[in-house]
């Protein structure tokens, strides 16, 4: 286990360093996270981790990457995209253009979950998604559009779940293990390289989706991050998070209506 | 506020055929004890509000739900919420993680206890019961390094017995009981 005095020190050394700033990051994953790496990369001490993290850039993008989370999946939490698709589309349905953005987007099965609803309920014509992400590795995996075929079975079973009625094998193809989802989807998509804690807002959506992400925030970080987003936020857009996340207890409550029991928010001021 | 302060921390640990056990335990538990309980167990995506509702049934002890963030308290029952890991700050506020399964699941048992163990250390007592894997016996390894104390199901009692050998192998118990047991053992922290 990597101490509190450790981590300190790595973080001012890789802010110092990169100017990626991590003090901000719930202390019990992040250490976690860097445990892990130490592990897995064989270190006997913390001492030559955070030199190699020092002297080598690429070891450091190593690091970024494998300290956040990219676990993800298409449609998931089915119950989430159900009401997507019956509330908030419909109600997005009626604006000229829809922005949405996708914030810590990871390799982007979410990205083309919500592209593959825009599209059934014809609005894709004039829908565009923006996905960031911190790490750049993961974006590369995103604009492809090209998720193992293992996985289809689960997520075609929480496709129908959201209540998708056609066969979702039509939107991709299936080669050598992999499934390519259909190009016009990637088209109506934009990928950037953006951090939650130094970037600043680049845009005004209509509905912005950051879920499970900021669990690894402490709260003021997350604070941080949920005024960007209602920077961003369109008046009357929605904002959704994570099952288990809220933005209970945050600065920008008061300006925000939850959809029923939903973890969506709708801005009303 | 000083005295809400979680300075004792209660784990239970199970998978399969620990349900069971938690339906014998739960009932007997006293009200207002000195310590949070938070209870991990396997099982499928989306049984969350069936469990919860499950365990509020059967115990005096109030249920509270585990969102991001959630500060415990004393004297209540946490469940880990299903397809997240669970992890601990050090001031008591509970993390929730969603990152890669560990021992085929999410939760895992041994992330809990592992957490506990870092940001607890001595205060962390774990209960560890039936099962079919092995997840839990590397976490009371790692509590005992640090300290605490591990209670696991005697095998012989338990529905499936693979889950407490594992650990019973790892690490030295500092008590094996059956399952009638657990409650006082509880009880008298």
């Amino acid at each position: 286990m990597t101490d509190e005095r450790e981590l300190d020190l790595l973080i001012n050394e890789v802010y110092e360093y990169y100017g990626y700033d991590f003090s901000g990051y719930s202390q019990a994953s992040f250490g976690r996270r860097i445990s892990r790496l130490m592990e897995v990369d064989g270190f006997k001490s913390f001492a030559d981790f955070l030199s190699k993290v020092r002297s080598e850039p690429e070891y450091f993008k190593r690091m970024v990457e494998e300290i956040t989370v990219n676990v993800t999946e298409m449609f998931r939490d089915p119950a989430f995209y159900r009401v997507l698709r019956t509330t908030i589309l419909p109600e997005l349905a009626t604006k000229p253009f829809i922005r949405i953005w996708h914030a810590g987007c990871s390799t982007g099965e979410e990205v083309y979950s919500m592209a593959i609803m825009l599209e059934e309920a014809n609005l894709m014509h004039k829908a565009l998604l923006y996905a960031t992400d911190i790490n750049p590795q993961v974006l590369e995996t995103a604009k492809k559009g090209i998720f193992p075929l293992r996985m289809m079975k689960e997520y075609s079973e929480n496709y129908v779940h959201s209540g998708g009625k056609n066969d979702f094998s039509g939107y991709y193809t299936a080669n050598y293990g992999f499934a390519k989802f259909n190009e016009r989807f990637t088209e109506k998509m934009v990928f950037a390289q953006h951090n939650l804690v130094s970037d600043r807002s680049f845009n005004e959506f209509d509905l912005i989706l950051c879920r499970n992400v900021l669990i690894y925030f402490d709260k003021q970080l997350q604070d941080h991050a949920l005024s960007l987003f209602d920077e961003s936020l369109a008046n009357l857009g929605y904002l959704a998070l994570g099952t288990k996340e809220s933005i209970k207890f945050s600065s920008i409550q008061k300006k925000y209506q939850q959809h029923d029991r939903d973890k969506i928010w709708k801005k009303i001021k | 506020m000083e005295e809400n302060q979680v300075k004792k921390l209660v784990l239970i640990g199970g998978s399969a055929g620990s349900l069971e056990v938690l339906m014998h335990v739960l009932p007997e538990l006293s009200t207002g004890l000195a310590f949070p309980i938070v209870i991990v167990l396997h099982r499928k995506h989306s049984d969350d509000l069936t469990l919860e509702e499950l365990i509020a049934m059967k115990t005096l002890v109030p249920v509270k739900e585990v969102e991001d963030k959630t500060v415990m308290t004393n004297g209540a029952i946490y469940i880990v919420p299903s397809d997240y890991h669970l992890l601990f700050e050090k001031d008591g506020t509970l993390a929730l993680d969603a990152s890669e399964k560990v021992n085929y699941s999410r939760p895992s048992i041994d992330v809990v206890f592992e957490s506990a163990a870092d940001a607890f250390g001595p205060s962390v007592i774990a209960i560890l019961l039936s099962g079919s894997n092995a997840d839990g016996a590397f976490g009371c390894s790692r509590i005992k390094e640090n300290g605490g104390t591990i209670i696991i199901q005697d095998p012989k009692s338990a529905g499936m017995s693979y889950m407490p050998s594992s650990a019973i192998q790892m690490v030295e118990p500092d008590m094996v009981v059956d399952m009638d047991e657990i409650a006082s053992v509880i009880n008298r922290i």
